[in-house]
Parts: structure tokens; sequence; C-alpha cells
């Protein structure tokens, strides 16, 4: 029984960890009013380049950070169409996310030829243990004996916290996302203020795709990230667009394929496929949106391009 | 004065759309170069072994089918105002819902494949009413909805395919001949290749689209719905009516999409591991032939032989297909951004002020 709880408490971190990373992502570009349904794509990229970087180095801390570089890189395009251009957010956000796939798995054709996957990568962030805490039962084997990665999701829940609601910058990034044209009589750049959530949300979102890759898994194929920034995206929602929100909801839906997954392995399945329990995680969702649960209240200019001098 | 705006506006999508592809194949291009490939060698494969013989062209046309249902999905939703990304979910379930009537319903040969047709619609019709109906009643944004629909259609066709279709099996028994779409005369006029009638079916419905839109009431209703909701309910038009309709006849067509696509091509409906990407794909037919039903005929046929002979290209230049989902990301981008704009202006800008000052006198 203990065991059990054990395993389930272990994959629930496990599925979170990219959920949230992703799901922060989406929380700072959202926050300042730039739709990110690309969340999808950056976490590609992220796992793909987290991936060829560390087979090339050997290092797994290099690919993780060249995969914070690249999600960066890939976000551009979508601040440049969405930001500058007035391009419709959601119709940028969906071309990023063919791109990176695209992209990706053309690359990985070119660089290990014609192979569909990475070859496995010869260094992980490994698991590590937390002195004392990692002896508690049940909870010291799943929540202090986790990937590097599921340590750096909490911290990120804590910084973002912070920074968004304890430092100018963070308000100022709010403010723009809920009054550009009053933020802006106020003295702050709309424009440079998005450019700068974006290219964190891409930042963000490419440690999640990492996660996947070279903690949690350890190749790159093109099912690796497999709609799990949609599902991201999800959790932001569920979450209300809070840090901490993001952490509960991602936890949540970790908590839910756990389920899923120690299910089929105890033969629960037998009674409730286990399809039946990965559709949870949306139905749920739909239901929150729907204000069965809790209304979530988007910022007020999501969606919208910012044009100088309109009111 | 505003026959001359609306012109400027018709040339400037048009050439949007042109100079978007030519970008766009020019980024792909540019990615073969990058990465020691041969362009041209690579284009000229795709477009050879894409239309040049019989057997290549019912496959393009194959291949062009589902894109232009999709791409008519995605275009008459957002006629309304209406983002349907979920057009991927109302394909699964289209394909479903044929799967089912092909299997469970014995039915004469004709009836079964029409019946099995107008299930697989509806199924659509009805999965696109769910993000039509929150958005009108409890104002929820429809994409969300929609992507959380998608991952529950294809959640709900493998279970269904695994526990009520076969015994734990992944892919359902062939479909019966007399709810398929195949006719031989058909498929030997294009070298035995597997063009169905689903093409008349997507011809059809773009003919629909068109008169629906352009020629009644409630075609009407919906256009102005999309261009301004407020004006719309001032001038008595029920704009929760309009934008339920909207998404069901988007489902609609992504239903028909999916059930041409089973009953027609596969024959027979396997567990998925992730999406089709159909659905996605009409996203970008929609946006690049500019919502209307000519222009996504046009851009399906351009889109499908990209991703027909794309596949030949592989095989002959060595080039991955995944280049070609690149250059469709890239067009989408440049048509989103309304990337001919500036460059419009740029070569036009002169004329076009001579033109309005003549009109002004």
């Amino acid at each position: 029984m203990l065991e059990t709880l054990t395993n389930i408490l272990n994959t629930t971190v496990l599925y979170s960890t990219p959920l949230i990373l992703a799901g922060l992502g989406g929380l700072f570009s959202e926050r300042s009013g730039v739709v990110n349904i690309a969340l999808e794509g950056l976490m590609t990229i992220g796992a793909f380049t987290a991936a060829v970087v560390t087979i090339v180095t050997g290092n797994a801390w290099m690919g993780l950070l060249a995969a914070v570089v690249s999600g960066m890189i890939l976000a551009l395009p979508h601040a440049i169409a969405s930001i500058t251009f007035k391009a419709d957010q959601v119709v940028s956000g969906v071309a990023l996310n063919f791109l990176a796939l695209g992209l990706s798995v053309y690359l990985v054709k070119r660089f290990y030829d014609g192979a569909a996957q990475t070859p496995v990568v010869p260094d992980k962030l490994e698991e590590v243990a937390i002195p004392g805490l990692s002896q508690i039962p049940v909870i010291g084997p799943s929540l202090f004996h986790a990937f590097p990665t599921t340590y750096i999701a909490v911290i990120l829940v804590l910084v973002s916290s912070f920074i968004l609601y304890r430092t100018p910058f963070g308000m100022r990034l709010r403010a723009v996302g809920e009054h550009p044209q009053a933020a802006e009589t106020a003295g702050v750049s709309v424009i440079l203020m998005r450019y700068m959530a974006v290219i964190i949300s891409g930042a963000l979102a490419a440690i999640g795709g990492a996660a996947l890759s070279i903690s949690i898994g350890s190749e790159f194929n093109q099912s690796t990230v497999a709609g799990q920034g949609f599902i991201a995206l999800a959790a932001l929602i569920f979450g209300k667009w809070r840090p901490y929100g993001v952490l509960g909801a991602a936890v949540f839906f970790g908590f839910a394929v756990a389920l899923s997954l120690t299910g089929q392995l105890y033969g629960l399945t037998q009674y409730l496929p286990s399809e039946v329990l990965n559709m949870l995680p949306y139905v749920l969702t739909i239901l929150a949106l729907a204000g069965f649960v809790g209304r979530a209240e988007a910022p007020a200019a999501i969606g919208k391009p910012y044009e100088k001098g309109s009111r | 004065m505003q026959q001359i705006l609306s012109r400027v506006n018709k040339t400037s999508t048009f050439a949007t759309s042109l100079i978007s592809i030519v970008l766009g194949m020019l980024v792909g291009a540019i990615m073969m170069m990058a990465a020691g490939y041969d362009p041209v060698l690579a284009y000229r494969a795709l477009f050879a072994s894409a239309l040049l013989q019989p057997y290549d062209l019912g496959e393009s046309i194959r291949t062009i089918t589902p894109l232009i249902l999709t791409g008519l999905a995605v275009a008459l939703a957002f006629r309304t105002g209406l983002f349907n990304i979920g057009v991927e979910g109302q394909f699964i379930v289209g394909q479903l819902a044929a799967v089912i009537v092909g299997l469970k319903l014995g039915l004469p040969p004709v009836l079964h494949a029409v019946v099995a047709v107008i299930a697989g619609g509806l199924a659509g019709a009805l999965w696109a009413a769910v993000p039509g109906l929150l958005k009108a009643t409890r104002g929820v944004h429809e994409v969300i909805i929609s992507i959380m629909m998608n991952f529950i259609a294809l959640n709900l066709s493998n279970v269904m395919i695994r526990k009520w279709l076969t015994e734990g099996s992944d892919s359902t028994p062939k479909i019966p001949d007399s709810a398929s779409l195949r006719v031989d005369f058909l498929s030997q006029l294009f070298g035995g290749s597997r063009i169905h009638l689903g093409i008349f079916l997507a011809l059809a419905m773009a003919l629909f689209m068109f008169y629906l839109l352009w020629k009644t009431k409630l075609g009407y209703e919906l256009r102005a719905v999309g261009h301004n909701p407020l004006a719309s309910e001032y001038a008595g038009m029920s704009v929760k009516r309009n934008i339920i309709l909207s998404m069901m006849i988007s489902g609609l067509f992504a239903g028909f999409a999916g059930a041409s696509e089973l009953l027609g091509t596969a024959g027979y409906h396997s567990i998925q591991a992730a999406f089709t990407g159909v659905g996605f794909d009409g996203i970008a037919v929609a946006l690049l032939g500019a919502n209307t039903p000519l222009g996504v005929i046009l851009s399906s046929v351009l889109f499908g032989v990209l991703t027909y002979g794309g596949g030949n290209m592989q095989f002959e230049a060595g080039v991955p297909f995944e280049v070609i989902r690149v250059v469709f990301a890239a067009i989408i981008l440049f048509v989103a951004a309304n990337i001919s704009g500036p460059l419009v202006d740029l070569f036009f800008r002169r004329r076009r002020g001579r033109h309005l000052a003549r009109n002004l006198d």
C-alpha cells in the first residue's frame, strides 16, 4: 500500500515537472497580453536542442543551457509577428508549432542519417537526493529524491511569483496585459515588455522540453512532447493565470497521469480504461472554463495587438 | 472611393498569398542549402513526382480532398470571427462515426456509404457545437475548448476501437464494400491510385459554402456577426445563435473530411498515438486561401501537392519530408503578418495615392 502511494507520488512529480515549467512560460507571455499557444513548439525545440547539445558536448547541463537559448530564439518569430506586425496571436502560435516540429525532426534526420530519433544521450540530469529529507517515508523518495528539473521548476514557481507580484518589472508586465494604454501613459513601453515576456516564455517552456529529453527521457523524437505543451496551456488556464495556480493544476494533471499509469500496473484499467483517465485533465479544464469549477478570468488585454495611441 | 479601396484590398490579399508562397518556399530552399541539399533538385523531384503520372496525380487529388474540407471548416468559422482549431478533433469523431456505421450497420450499397458520410458529418457538427455553445452562453474562448476537445476525441476514438469495435486490437477490420467511397472506374482512370468520391463531396461543399455565405440570409448574418458582433446584435441578429451555427457547419465540414478519409482512403480505423495533422493543415489552407471557397480549393491543391510530393522528394532527392512542414509554417507566418502589406505599399503606394486623388476630384 505504502509502496503504491510512493509510486503514485513519484509519477505525479515526474509528469507535472514539464507542465509546471511550460505553464510558467505561458504565464509570463499571457500576463503581458500575448496568447501563447506555441508552448508546444517551444517545448519541442527545447527538447530537441537539449538532446543534441548533450550528445555533442557530453554534458547535460550544457544541453539545458542550450535549450534555454533555443527557446528564446524560437520565441522571436512569434513576438515579431504578433507584437510588431500585429498578426493574430493564435495563428502565429500555430505557425510556430508547425515550425518547431518540422525544423527539429528535419534536423534530427539530417544529423543522424535519416533516423527518426536522436541516439540516447550520454549524460542525463540524474535524480538528486536531498540528504535527510529523502529519508522520510513515502514523500521522501518521491519529493526529495527527484530530478534537478523538478527542483528547478519549484524554485521557478517561487521566483516567478516574486517577480510578478513584488518587483516593478512584474507589475509593469501585468499592467501591460491588463491595460496597455494606461501602462504606456505611465511611461512603460508596451512593445518592449511584451517582447521580454514572450522571450522569457520561450526560455521557460524550453526548460520544460529539456526535462522531457535529458532527465525524464533520454532521447528526442517527434513524439517526445506529444501535446504536453497544450496540457501546460490548460494548466495555465486551470490555474487561473497565477504561479501557484499553475503549480497546483500541473500537479493535479500529473496526478491524473500517475493514476492512469499506476492503474495499468495494478489492473485497475480493467474497469476504467486508461484513455478515460487520460481525458480527465481536458474534461476538468472545460468544466473549469465553463464556470462550473470556479471562474477563470483571463488578463483583460489578452490577444489584442497594441496600437500605439489608440484608446 | 469605397470601390477602389475594396479593390486594393483584394489585390493585396491575393498578393499576400502569392508573396507568402514564394517567400515560404524560399525559406525551405535556404534550409535545404544550409543542410547541404540541392533545393532545385528537391523541388523539381517534388513537383514532377506529384503531377506527371496518372497514379501520382490520383494520389495528389486524394491528398487534396481532406485538405479542402478541413480548409473550408476553418475558413467558415473564421468568417464568423471564430477560430476553429478543433477541426482535428471533429475530423477524428467524423472518422469514428463513419467506421461505426460502416461496421455495425448492414445497409445496401450506396445507401450505406451515404449514411456513413452523414453520420461522420453530424458527429463533427456535434463535437464543434460544444465550443460554440460555451462561447455563446458562457463567453469562453473557443480555441481553448477546441484544443481540449481534440484530446478528448483522440482518447475517445482510441478507447472505442480498443474496447468496443475490437477486442483489444489496435485497428478495426475493414469496412464492407457497400460503405466504401472508392469506385473502380475512378481508380482505374488514375492508374490504380486511392482516389475516391470524397473529392466530389469536397467540391460540392465548397460550392455550398459559397452559396450559403453570399446568397442566403443566414450567410449574411454569419458574416455580419464576424464583422461586427455589436452592430449585428443591434440590427436584431442573434449573435449567440450564429456563433453556434457557424461552429456546427464548420464541424460538419470537418466531420465530412474524417468520414471521406476513412471510407475512401483508409477503409479502417486504428488507434492513434498522436494527431493526424490534417485538421491543423486546414488552418494553413484557410489562411492562404483568404477564407474564400475558391481560395481554399487553390491552396489545398498547393498544400496537397507539397505534402504528397514531399514524400517522394525524401525518396528521390534525400531531403527529409519535414522541410515541407517548415515551408507551411513560414507561409502561415507570412500570411498572418500580412507581409505583403509593407511590400505592396512600397510598390503601389504612389499609384494608389494618385488613384485616390483622381477619384476625390
